[in-house]
C-alpha cells in the first residue's frame, strides 16, 4: 500500500504567542514551529499500516518552520521518502493554497491512501485533508482513530469518532484521504542517537512549485482574548480560596 | 447576490443535535439583518418527523433517501451541492463537528467556494458579514470579513445559544431537483460502536468535578472523588486524563466526549483547550483552578483561582464536609 | 602414619587417592575452562591497566574483607570463615600431598608446633562463624539471602570439613602418643573426650584413617563441586575485585562503538567483566537489602539482575560456544522481556547503594544502564519518560517550558546577576532545571542569589543558554540525547568566561565533574554550592549574624555523597550556623535515596508501592527526637520530601529546608 502523509508545521504554543504590531499576523520574533500533533499521529498510523501490509510511506511538507527536521525524524521512524516542498508561501493561514499544491503533487493515482491530521491549531480556512480530497475528488473520512487494510487491498476499514464516545465503523474505498484524530498507538519514540545518524545519511528531496493563485481570506485583525476576562479571580492561599469557594457554593444553594 | 442563509441540520439517532438549533438561532438573526431568508437542509432517511422542529426557518430542504440513512460524505455532499446550486445562499452554516469537518473541505475545494472553520462569533456589520474564529488552541482570535459570495462557515458547537433556534412550528418545504440515483458512495457505514457501558451519565449530573492534566497521576484521582462525594457530584475529565486510562471514556467532557451543562462545574488542573471548553462552557457556574494564570479555562470560568489543584482539593473537601456536619448537627 | 599407605582391598590407598584426586581436579578444571570460555563471549574491555592499583583493590577488598565489615555482626563470622579457608587450604594441601606421595614422608602442618594450634583453633572459629551465618540464613532469613540446596550443601560441607579435621587430630592423638609435643587445644580436648571410651581407644587408628579419608574426600568433592555452586565466588571474587572499575562511579562507560546498536540485551553485547559479575556474585543479598526501590515494593532488584544474567549465560551460553544456534527460535532470546522485564529496569533510581555495598565489587548499574540503553534504542520507553525526553531534546528541560523562561526567577531580585556569556566572572553558577523552573524552588534559588550577592561573590549565570546537564538522561539510557545536551552545554562554556563552576544540583555536579571531560580537566573545577558556602563562611566573606537555635538533621544526596564523597561541606556549614545537628541512622554512605534519581521523577510508579523511599526517609527523620527540619542540598530531594511529608501526614511535625534557607536566615539575608 502506498501511503502519503501530509505534515504541517504549526506555531509551538510553549513559546507563547504575540500579535504583530500591524495586528494582522503573529509576531515572528520568538516564534518556533513544531509538527502538528495530529499529523504526527497520521505518520504513526501510516507506519503501522506499512508494518502490517507492506508498501511505502512518503511524507510531504511545505518548507515552513522546522519542516526539514520533522521530515528527517519521519525517515528515522521508518518513512521511505521525504519531500520538502518549496512554494514561497508567506501566509501560513492558508490551507486552500497548500491543498492545491499537494493535490498537484499527489494526483494521478500514485497513492492508495493520503493521511493527514484531521485538524491543526492554525486551521482557519478548513482542514487540509478535506480540501485535498475535494481537489482530487477522493473520498474523505475525518476524525479517524483506527484504520485497517482490508484483505483485498482495495478498501480500508476505519473507525470515525462521534461525540459522546460513539464511533462509526466505515468501509472506505481506496484511493482515499483520511483525517486522523489519533493513531492506534502513540507516535513512536526515536532515540536521539538514531536521529543523529539518520541526519547524516538521509536525503530529503526538495521540490519547488509555483505558488497557486490565491484568493486569500480578508483577515481584518488578530487579537488575543483578555486574560481571565470574565472570571472573577479568587485571591489568597489555598485555605482562603477553599473558604471563599465554599461560601460561593453555599450562597448559590449548591450544597446539600 | 441572494442574501439567504442556509443551515445544515445535523441529527443523530432520531434527534436534532444542539448545534442545529444554535445555528438556526444565529441564522435567523443574520437573515433578518441581511434581509434574506433562512433555509435549512435536512438530509437523512425517515427524518420527516424532525421537520416540525425547524420552525425558525423559512424553508426546509428535506431530502429523505435510503442512501442517506447513515452519514457518508459522498452522498451527503452530492445532495448538499445540489441544494447549494438551487438556493445559492450567501452563507452556509455547519457545525465544526465530525460531519461538518468532512463536508467543509470537500465542498469548498470542489465548488471553489471559500470556507472558514472554528467560528465562534458571527455578525453583520452594515451588510458585511464578519466572522471571528479561534485558532492556536483558543489563544488567538481572527476576525475575517466574509467575501461577497457563497461562503461556508463551520461553527464551534456551544458558541451560540440554542433557545432562539427552538421554534416548534412547521416550516415550508422546498423541493430540490435531485438525480434519481445519487453517485455511488465510496464510504459506506458498517456499524455503530457504542461506548462501553458507563456507571454514571455525566450529562445528567447537576454537579461535576472536572480534572485535567494538573491532577498529575492516577493516585490523585481520589482527591477529586472525595470532593465529588462531599458535594454529591460526579467526577469527569478532559481528554488527556481519559487517554491515560484514569477514568473511563464515558467521563470525558469535550468535543469527542460529552457536552455537559451542569449547575456547577469545578475545573481542577484543566488548561481549557477549545475541545474541552466546547463540552462544558455552557455550565451555569464554572469555577476553575489552575497554576497557569494564562490558562484559557479562565476565559469561560465565572470564578478562578491561580493555585495548585492538588493543594486546594483536600482543603475544599474539608470545608464542604465541615459545613455538612455543622448543618446536620444544627 | 599416613592412611594412604594402607591398602584398601587389593589396591594401595594412594592409588585410590590418586584416582579421586585426578577425577576431582579434572572435573574442576573442565568446569573452570568452560566458565572462562563463557566469559570470553563478552565484549572486550581493557581492565589490565594500573596493575598496582588493582592489586591494592584485591588486598583491601578481598584480604581486608572491607565491604563485609560494613555489617560487622555478619561480617566478622565471614572473616573467620574466609581466613579459615585460607588456613585450611594450606593444611589440607599438605595432607593431600602426604597422601599422594606417602613414601616421601613430607612434613605436614600438624607436626609444626607453631602452625598446628593455629589450624586447630581456626577449625573452631570457622565452626562458630558458620553457626552464626547459618542461624542468620536459616532462622532469621533476611531479604535477599536465599535458602537453596546449594547454600545448605555448602554449609554442610564446610562444617563437616572442620569436624572431620578435628576428629583426625583427636584420633591421631589417641592412636599414637608421638605428637612431637605439638599442642593443639581443641584437638587435645576432643581427644580427651573420646579417649575415655574404650571402644574408640581400641579402634583409634581405624577411626583416624576413616576420618582422614572422609576429610580428604569431602575436600575433593568440594573441589569438583565448587565451580558449579555459588561458592564459585571463592575463585571469581579476587578476579572481580582485581578487574573492578577504577573510574569514578559517577562516570558511566560510554558506548564503545558508535556504529553498533547502543546498549545490550544478549550475552555477546555485554562485556566480559559484566559477565564475570555473574560468577563473582555470592548471592549474599547486600545489594538487594540496600536498594530503596526494592524496599518499597518495586520489582527492581540488583541481586536478581545479576542472577538473571547468570541464568542467561548458563542457559544460552553453551549453545553460543558451539555455534549451535537453533534456526527455529533464532538463537539466544533477548533478556529484555525474557529473564528481565522492562519494569524491573525502569524501577532503578541509580542511587549506587547496591554496588557500594557489594563485597565482590560488582557493577550492577552498568548492566542496568546497558539494558536501559537498549530499551531506548528499541523505542520502548515509559510514556511519561518519553514526554520528558522529547521536552529535553526540544526545549533543553524536562518540564516542556520555553528556554527563554530559564532566567525568569531573576526578575524577583533587586539586582541583575552577571551574564557570564558577556562578561568574565570568577564563578559560573549552573543552576539546573529544577532550580530554574520549579515554582517551589525558584524562591530558594533567589535566596541563594541574594546570599552570594551579599557575600560579594563574583558570580554569573548563562541565562537562557543553560540546558539540562544530561546526568539523568544518560542514566535512563538515552545516550544520544546526553551527548547532544553535553555538546550544547560545552559550546556555552567555551563562549563563557569563568574560573570555576558551581551548581545547586548534585546531579549536575556529578555529570559535570565526571562526564564532561573538557570541563573539569581543564582550568575549571566543579563545586557544589555547599562547598562554596563553606569557603565563604571560613574566609569570613559571609558572616553568621545570628546563631540558629534549631535541631536539624541532614540528608546526604546520593550524587553528592555516595557518588562523589562530599559529606562534610554541608555539615561544616550547618555547624557554623549554630544548629544542633543530629544524624539519622542511615546517613553518609548509608543515606537512603529519595527515590527521584535515575529518571524516576519522570516516570510513574511501577508495581505495588506501599511506601515510597521518600516517605520512609521522612519517617526516619521524624523519629529523631526534637528535630524540626530535614535539611537537604538537592532540589529533587526538596520536592520529593515535601510531597512525602504531605502524604505521611507529618507536616505538623517536620519541615523540609534547603541548606540555602538556613544560611540566608543565619546571615540575615532577606
Amino acid at each position: 500500500m502506498n501511503i502519503a502523509v501530509l505534515a504541517k508545521q504549526v506555531p509551538d504554543l510553549v513559546e507563547g504567542l504575540e500579535i504583530d504590531p500591524n495586528g494582522k499576523a503573529l509576531d515572528v520574533n520568538y516564534l518556533r514551529y513544531i509538527l502538528s500533533e495530529s499529523d504526527d499521529h497520521a505518520l504513526e498510523q501510516a507506519l503501522l499500516l506499512k508494518e502490517k501490509v507492506g508498501g511505502r510511506v512518503e511524507v510531504f511538507a511545505l518548507n515552513q518552520g522546522e519542516a526539514r527536521e520533522s521530515l528527517v525524524t519521519a525517515i528515522a521512524k521508518g518513512a521511505d521518502r521525504a519531500v520538502l516542498v518549496d512554494a514561497g508561501l508567506d501566509s501560513p493561514l492558508n490551507n486552500h493554497a497548500a491543498a492545491q499544491i499537494f493535490a498537484g503533487l499527489l494526483g494521478g493515482g500514485l497513492f492508495d491512501l493520503i493521511l493527514t491530521g484531521v485538524r491543526a491549531i492554525d486551521d482557519l480556512d478548513g482542514s487540509l485533508g478535506g480540501l485535498v480530497a475535494g481537489s482530487l475528488d477522493l473520498p474523505y473520512a475525518a476524525l479517524i482513530r483506527k484504520a485497517e487494510a482490508d484483505g483485498d487491498g482495495k478498501t480500508v476499514i476505519v473507525q470515525k469518532e462521534y461525540p459522546g464516545g460513539y464511533a462509526a465503523e466505515l468501509d472506505v474505498r481506496l484511493p482515499a484521504v483520511l483525517g486522523i484524530q489519533a493513531a492506534e498507538q502513540p507516535p513512536r519514540y526515536v532515540p536521539i542517537s538514531r536521529l543523529r545518524q539518520v541526519m547524516k545519511t538521509a536525503t530529503v528531496e526538495e521540490v519547488s512549485v509555483v505558488p497557486p493563485s490565491q484568493q486569500p481570506l480578508d483577515v481584518t485583525r488578530l487579537f488575543k482574548p483578555e486574560e481571565g476576562a470574565g472570571a472573577v479571580m479568587i485571591s489568597g492561599d489555598a485555605q482562603e480560596a477553599a473558604r471563599q469557594i465554599m461560601s460561593l457554593l453555599s450562597e448559590r444553594r449548591l450544597l446539600r | 447576490m441572494c442574501n439567504d442563509i442556509l443551515v445544515f441540520a445535523e441529527h443523530f439517532r432520531g434527534t436534532l443535535n444542539d448545534i442545529t438549533y444554535e445555528l438556526l438561532g444565529k441564522g435567523r438573526e443574520l437573515a433578518q439583518s441581511l434581509d434574506g431568508r433562512l433555509l435549512v437542509s435536512l438530509l437523512g432517511h425517515e427524518v420527516g418527523g424532525l421537520v416540525e422542529r425547524l420552525g425558525v426557518a423559512d424553508q426546509v430542504c428535506l431530502v429523505d433517501r435510503p442512501e442517506l440513512k447513515e452519514f457518508a460524505s459522498d452522498s451527503t455532499k452530492a445532495v448538499l451541492e445540489a441544494i447549494l446550486e438551487d438556493v445559492q445562499p450567501r452563507l452556509v452554516l455547519l457545525g465544526s463537528t465530525s460531519i461538518g469537518l468532512e463536508l467543509l473541505g470537500l465542498i469548498s475545494a470542489r465548488k471553489g467556494v471559500p470556507c472558514l472553520d472554528n467560528c465562534t462569533r458571527l455578525e453583520s456589520r452594515d451588510g458585511q458579514l464578519v466572522a471571528t474564529c479561534q485558532i492556536y488552541g483558543g489563544k488567538v482570535f481572527v476576525e475575517v470579513a466574509l467575501p461577497e459570495a457563497t461562503t461556508l462557515v463551520a461553527v464551534v458547537p456551544g458558541s451560540f445559544p440554542k433557545e432562539p433556534g427552538e421554534v416548534a412550528t412547521k416550516p415550508e418545504l422546498r423541493n430540490i431537483a435531485l438525480p434519481a440515483m445519487l453517485p455511488e458512495a465510496r464510504t459506506t457505514f458498517r456499524k455503530l460502536l457504542e461506548p462501553p457501558p458507563g456507571d454514571v451519565d455525566i450529562t445528567k449530573a447537576p454537579i461535576l468535578v472536572g480534572v485535567g492534566r494538573g491532577i498529575q497521576n492516577a493516585d490523585n484521582m481520589s482527591l477529586a472523588e472525595e470532593l465529588a462525594a462531599a458535594l454529591s457530584g460526579v467526577v469527569c475529565a478532559s481528554r488527556p486524563v481519559i487517554d491515560q486510562g484514569w477514568l473511563p471514556l464515558t467521563r470525558q467532557v469535550g468535543k469527542s466526549g460529552m457536552t455537559v451543562k451542569p449547575k456547577l462545574y469545578l475545573a481542577f488542573g484543566i488548561s481549557g483547550a477549545p475541545e474541552h471548553l466546547e463540552g462544558m462552557k455552557q455550565s451555569e457556574l464554572i469555577v476553575a483552578v489552575n497554576t497557569d494564570p494564562k490558562a484559557p479555562i479562565f476565559s469561560v470560568a465565572h470564578y478562578g483561582a491561580v493555585l495548585d489543584a492538588l493543594e486546594l482539593l483536600p482543603l475544599l473537601t474539608e470545608e464542604v464536609s465541615n459545613q455538612a456536619t455543622k448543618k446536620a448537627s444544627s | 602414619m599416613i592412611p594412604t599407605t594402607a591398602k584398601l582391598g587389593l589396591v594401595p590407598g594412594w592409588a585410590v587417592l590418586w584416582l579421586f584426586f585426578l577425577a576431582a581436579v579434572g572435573i574442576f578444571a573442565r568446569r573452570v575452562v568452560f566458565l572462562i570460555r563463557l566469559l570470553k563471549l563478552g565484549r572486550a574491555e581493557n581492565r589490565f591497566d594500573h596493575i598496582p592499583e588493582r592489586v591494592k583493590r584485591v588486598l583491601i577488598y578481598v584480604f581486608g574483607q572491607r565491604r563485609l565489615l560494613d555489617e560487622p555482626l555478619v561480617g566478622i563470622p565471614h572473616v573467620l570463615i574466609f581466613y579459615g579457608f585460607l588456613v585450611f587450604l594450606m593444611s589440607t594441601s599438605g595432607m593431600l600431598l602426604q597422601g599422594l606421595f606417602p613414601f616421601l614422608h613430607l612434613p605436614g602442618m600438624e607436626s609444626n608446633r607453631y602452625l598446628a594450634p593455629v589450624v586447630d583453633v581456626f577449625a573452631l572459629l570457622v565452626l562458630a562463624g558458620l553457626a552464626v551465618s547459618s542461624f542468620r540464613r536459616f532462622v532469621i532469613r533476611p531479604t535477599g539471602l536465599q535458602l537453596t540446596w546449594d547454600a545448605t550443601l555448602v554449609n554442610i560441607l564446610i562444617a563437616s570439613l572442620m569436624l572431620t579435621f578435628l576428629l583426625v587430630e583427636a584420633f591421631h592423638r589417641i592412636s599414637s602418643s608421638l605428637t612431637g609435643g605439638v599442642w593443639v587445644p581443641v584437638g587435645n580436648w576432643l581427644a580427651g573426650l573420646m579417649g575415655s571410651s574404650a571402644v574408640l581407644r581400641a579402634n583409634a587408628a581405624l577411626f583416624h584413617s576413616l576420618f582422614w579419608w572422609a576429610h580428604i574426600l569431602i575436600v575433593l568433592f568440594f573441589l569438583a563441586y565448587l565451580p558449579s555452586s555459588k561458592h564459585l565466588h571463592l575463585l571469581a571474587a579476587p578476579f572481580s575485585a582485581f578487574f573492578s572499575r577504577l573510574e569514578p562511579a559517577g562516570r558511566l562507560a560510554a558506548p564503545m562503538d558508535q556504529q553498533v546498536r547502543l546498549g545490550a540485551e544478549r550475552l555477546e553485547e555485554f562485556t566480559w567483566r559484566q559477565l564475570l559479575s555473574a560468577f563473582a556474585c555470592a548471592e549474599c543479598g547486600r545489594c538487594e537489602r540496600a536498594c530503596p526501590s526494592r524496599q518499597v515494593g518495586e520489582p527492581c532488584s540488583p541481586r536478581q539482575l545479576v542472577h538473571n544474567l547468570k541464568e542467561q549465560l548458563l542457559r544460552y551460553g553453551p549453545a553460543l560456544l558451539s555455534h549451535a544456534r537453533a534456526a527455529a527460535d533464532g538463537g539466544e532470546p533477548t533478556m529484555i522481556g525474557g529473564l528481565i522485564s522492562a519494569g524491573e529496569l525502569w524501577g532503578c533510581t541509580t542511587c549506587l547503594s547496591c554496588s557500594d555495598r557489594c563485597p565482590v565489587l560488582n557493577e550492577h548499574m552498568s548492566i542496568m544502564v546497558d539494558l536501559r540503553r537498549r530499551l531506548v534504542e528499541r523505542g520502548e520507553v515509559d510514556k511519561h519518560l518519553e514526554e520528558a525526553l522529547r521536552n529535553l531534546a526540544r526545549y533543553g528541560n524536562s518540564f516542556g517550558q520555553s528556554e527563554r523562561k530559564r532566567a525568569v526567577w531573576t526578575q524577583a531580585l533587586d539586582f541583575k546577576p552577571k551574564d557570564a556569556r558577556k562578561e568574565p566572572v570568577e564563578w559560573l553558577w549552573y543552576l539546573g532545571e529544577y532550580a530554574c523552573y520549579h515554582p517551589a524552588l525558584q524562591r530558594i534559588t533567589q535566596s541563594l542569589a541574594r546570599v552570594l550577592h551579599a557575600a560579594g561573590t563574583n558570580f554569573g549565570i548563562v541565562y537562557e543558554a543553560e540546558r539540562n546537564s544530561g546526568n539523568d538522561t544518560r542514566r535512563v539510557g538515552e545516550e544520544g540525547l546526553f551527548e547532544l545536551l553535553r555538546e550544547k552545554n560545552m559550546a556555552t562554556f567555551k563562549k563563557a568566561q569563568f574560573n570555576n563552576l558551581f551548581t545547586t544540583d548534585p546531579h549536575v555536579y556529578n555529570t559535570f565533574k565526571n562526564e564532561y571531560p573538557d570541563l573539569n580537566h581543564g582550568q575549571h573545577s566543579v563545586y557544589h554550592y555547599s562547598e562554596l558556602i563553606r569557603d565563604l563562611l571560613q574566609r569570613g566573606q559571609l558572616k553568621v549574624t545570628r546563631s540558629l537555635p534549631y535541631r536539624v538533621t541532614y540528608h546526604d544526596p546520593c550524587y553528592l555523597g555516595r557518588y562523589n564523597g562530599v559529606y562534610d561541606a554541608p555539615r561544616t556549614v550547618l555547624r557554623a550556623l549554630g544548629v544542633d545537628l543530629k544524624e539519622m541512622p542511615r546517613s553518609r554512605r548509608n543515606s537512603l535515596c529519595c527515590g527521584g534519581g535515575g529518571g524516576r521523577v519522570w516516570m510513574e510508579e511501577i508495581g505495588e508501592v506501599h511506601a515510597r523511599p521518600s516517605e520512609s526517609r521522612v519517617r526516619e527523620a521524624a523519629a529523631l527526637e526534637g528535630v524540626q527540619f530535614l535539611v537537604v542540598a538537592c532540589p529533587k530531594d526538596y520536592v520529593m520530601f515535601t510531597d512525602a511529608l504531605k502524604t505521611t501526614g507529618l507536616e505538623a511535625q517536620l519541615a523540609v529546608k534547603d541548606l540555602t534557607e538556613l544560611v540566608a536566615e543565619a546571615a540575615s539575608v532577606v
